[in-house]
């Protein structure tokens, strides 16, 4: 359910003293998208918090979120390893047949010139990145759930996982998968290795992954 | 919205706010306590870097067009296929489905993102007829689309991998891949440059005049 947050509406006369930079600053929440202050006040279960002016969702807490993103996390990378190394799709035309893993779809670029760039582009899109934010994300909120100090530099590492988020691309190669098949579909008989089903999987964990993630509550649980 | 009658911002309070972890902090303050991220009332300079992004996204997406995206050698015949000739060779054998899908992935919705943040950009300095709420929707559906551009460039590793079958049937990726890459990663860069706060100030400052 979404919630609009409450503005942020001190009576004019009390502006907010310029050096106030204590607790008085640390209960509010700016929307990142529209710079509108609220108070920050945590939302009931199941609830979302929603900026009352641009409707971005700024506070979604769920139960027990880091023990999850930590599951889903471990769970990621295991499956991108095991899928970038086992075959992924295979062809057979005219007595003749290919497989071909994650890792020789990327590097199908390396063997022709300029377009040689791609291959690492695409290995870094469709592998790196994904596993690097899987390995952040349980570097950052490991100690959290453990009750532990935050690792060192886990604000940095934090920070690093959510500017990668947009270029972390598993899910788009998955779909991309769907169409190159159709593509080839009357030249060539498809088969689908185990990768395949792997990388299917990764994409319904990378969508859980962001249902669980609360920007809002990382960083809470990283200032202490 | 009669809510937002109420709201402040954070740069009308004498904040600056961060637009990583959302804390506010006194104005000009260099770097967010929290997170670390540099700290900017509005992003400086958004509106050019944008641009700068924005131009050479479009002049990637030109030889992206020109060039081939693919090559294909089969028994009978080797042919090259640009992007839409690729999708109208489709058309031609009855697959519209799939030539419709290829036309609005790396056509429209490439052609639409350069219009979309050409808007929002222009907006911001010249106001625009659409209201700040729906400019924001555009922002974020052109933040969430930019990424699925990638999914061409895909279709093309992986046939070039897969379609290695001798003298049966080969594929080969073309120039133009790297192009469309390009183009898809300047026009995200573009997008994220771009400060959505922008989009508001004019608002707000539009109702308090």
């Amino acid at each position: 359910m979404l919630v609009p947050m409450t503005p942020f509406d001190e009576p004019q006369t009390t502006p907010p003293a310029p050096n106030a930079a204590g607790p008085d600053l640390a209960a509010l929440i700016a929307c990142p998208r529209c710079d509108a202050v609220y108070r920050a006040v945590q939302p009931g279960p199941g609830e979302r918090a929603v900026c009352a002016s641009c409707k971005t969702v700024l506070i979604a807490p769920r139960r027990r979120a880091g023990q999850h993103l930590i599951a889903v996390a471990v769970a990621v990378v295991v499956l991108v390893v095991a899928a970038t190394l086992a075959p992924f799709l295979a062809i057979e035309a005219a007595g003749r047949s290919n497989a071909s893993s994650v890792l020789d779809a990327a590097l199908a670029f390396a063997a022709t010139g300029p377009v040689a760039i791609l291959a690492l582009a695409v290995a870094a899109l469709i592998v790196f990145i994904p596993v690097l934010r899987a390995l952040l994300v349980i570097y950052v909120l490991g100690p959290v759930v453990l009750d532990r100090p935050p690792a060192p530099h886990a604000a940095a590492a934090f920070r690093l996982s959510e500017d990668l988020r947009p270029w972390s691309m598993a899910e788009i190669f998955v779909i991309g998968c769907a169409v190159a098949l159709v593509k080839i579909a009357d030249l060539a008989q498809v088969h689908f290795g185990p990768a395949f089903w792997m990388f299917a999987a990764l994409v319904v964990l990378v969508v859980v992954q962001d249902g669980f993630m609360c920007r809002y509550s990382v960083w809470k649980s990283l200032e202490r | 919205m009669e809510i937002a009658g109420t709201l402040r911002t954070a740069r009308e309070m004498g904040l600056v706010a961060c637009t990583s972890c959302t804390r506010v902090w006194p104005a000009g303050t260099d770097r967010c306590g929290r997170c670390g991220h540099r700290l900017h009332t509005r992003a400086p300079m958004a509106l050019q870097r944008v641009w700068a992004w924005w131009l050479v996204g479009v002049i990637a997406y030109v030889p992206a067009n020109l060039y081939p995206m693919l090559s294909t050698r089969t028994l009978v015949a080797s042919q090259e296929a640009t992007i839409i000739g690729g999708a109208v060779d489709l058309a031609r054998h009855g697959n519209w489905g799939i030539a419709l899908v290829i036309l609005t992935a790396s056509v429209a919705i490439p052609l639409g993102k350069f219009l979309a943040i050409a808007m929002l950009a222009l907006g911001v300095r010249h106001g625009s007829a659409l209201s700040g709420s729906r400019r924001q929707q555009l922002y974020q559906v052109v933040e969430y689309i930019g990424r699925w551009s990638m999914i061409d460039v895909f279709v093309v590793a992986i046939l070039a991998s897969l379609v290695q079958l001798g003298a049966v049937a080969s594929v080969s990726p073309g120039p133009a891949s790297l192009f469309f890459a390009l183009s898809v990663i300047f026009t995200m860069l573009s997008a994220q440059s771009f400060d959505s706060r922008l989009i508001w100030d004019a608002a707000r400052e539009g109702r308090r005049a």
